[in-house]
């Protein structure tokens, strides 16, 4: 099946497996950010924006970018950075292993919410799991930097 | 995952109900479910070019198209003015933002889940659903009927002032419902729906002038409920009684 999409602000056309998780498309384009934590639809690590929502690559079909744009951490470089800097500032992460899935989903989250409060972000991240912490050194790291960038 | 020889993206409902035919064609929702299993169909049937996906208020329905997703149910405007916070209630806990922003109503309310919190609440919204060629039926009709090949096309709530209260028990947020209890009043009618039981939600019906703990009683006396490994029957018979109770007691505030 032929599709035609935007990833990360590139036109592409592609002949595609149309039921092949967006997952495993994106990462044969190059995109290793993109990645599996679970086989359940649950762990978030696979986040990707398409249409500037935040989805599970695992479960979308890679027919269903058909004509929409795709956004991954490899496209969003600078921010992806900034924040990574923050959850490394506050000591928050100790593998890794769920970071580029969360930072998606945070600027999934900073797209959808203005100011969003502390019970708006734990509902918002809910769906990002980690297994090394318990999420406090995240949300400091996340009250810090969207109180460092009001400010800006 | 599922493997599907062809992948047909319907141009139109007839379209794909004619190809659905085959026993192994199978209808796509938004997948979170199906990528579960390891389905061998002949066709996938895709329905996202059909304009399923949006919600449409009219004089007497909220009208949901199967492709509406959980995340448009739970920020929807309209709804929420009407309905106040029960449906955001009865979705937040699914997984995470991500995966409602996938996941269909029309998956849902087809797929008759055991453990679904939309089907708990759309039983005691009294909702019903709109199938291709079978027409409009109650939900509460719909919950027991056997899967055929039909396509759900849309799920509609009834606009008659219910004011509605959604509860659900977790062993871990996001995790799936250990119970799920919805209870809506409207004209004195009262419908409480109970889920993840763990088999499909089932309604009580009453009226607004039972008391509080003596409904929650009748209904955790009338319903069944089973064991499994989120908790057995009589924890599930327990909760009942709890949440229904409190969801009783809580619609005084709505």
């Amino acid at each position: 099946m032929e599709i035609s999409y935007v990833l990360n602000g590139r036109k592409y056309t592609d002949d595609v497996s149309p039921a092949q998780p967006l997952t495993e498309y994106l990462r044969s384009k190059g995109c290793f950010s993109v990645k599996r934590g679970c086989e359940t639809s649950n762990c978030g690590l696979c986040t990707v924006l398409v249409e500037g929502k935040p989805v599970l690559s695992c479960s979308t079909l890679t027919a269903r970018i058909n004509g929409k744009t795709v956004e991954t951490l490899e496209g969003l470089q600078e921010q992806a950075e900034e924040i990574g800097g923050y959850l490394a500032g506050e000591g928050a992460e100790q593998c890794g292993f769920c970071s580029p899935g969360l930072i998606m989903n945070i600027i999934g989250m900073l797209r959808e919410l203005k100011n969003p409060t502390e019970e708006q972000i734990r509902n918002y991240l809910a769906g990002n799991l980690c297994r090394c912490t318990g999420y406090v050194g995240q949300l400091r790291a996340i009250r810090k930097y969207l109180a460092e960038k009001e400010e800006a | 995952m599922f493997t599907t020889q062809n992948y047909l993206v319907a141009s139109t409902l007839d379209e794909a109900y004619e190809r659905n035919q085959k026993p192994k064609s199978t209808i796509l929702g938004g997948c979170g479910w199906l990528k579960m299993g390891r389905r061998a169909m002949s066709t996938a049937i895709d329905l996202s070019g059909l304009g399923l996906d949006n919600i449409t208020e009219t004089e007497d329905f909220f009208e949901l198209g199967a492709m509406v997703t959980l995340r448009q149910m739970e920020t929807h405007e309209g709804l929420s003015a009407y309905f106040g916070d029960c449906i955001a209630q009865s979705v937040k806990q699914i997984v995470g933002v991500q995966f409602r922003n996938g996941a269909t109503i029309g998956g849902s309310i087809w797929g008759r889940f055991g453990f679904s919190d939309p089907l708990t609440l759309f039983l005691a919204l009294d909702a019903q659903v709109v199938l291709h060629q079978g027409g409009v039926v109650a939900l509460s009709d719909f919950v027991h009927m056997p899967y055929d090949r039909d396509i759900l096309t849309m799920v509609r709530l009834p606009k008659r002032g219910q004011r509605t209260v959604y509860l659900s028990h977790r062993a871990a947020a996001t995790d799936f419902p250990v119970l799920a209890v919805a209870v809506s009043e409207t004209e004195g009618q009262r419908i409480a729906a109970v889920g993840a039981r763990p088999m499909r939600a089932e309604r009580v019906l009453g009226t607004d002038e039972e008391g509080a703990e003596v409904f929650a009683q009748r209904c955790a006396e009338e319903l069944d409920f089973a064991s499994n490994l989120r908790g057995s029957a009589e924890f599930r018979a327990h909760l009942c009684r709890v949440l229904v109770r409190r969801a009783v007691q809580a619609l005084e505030e709505v």
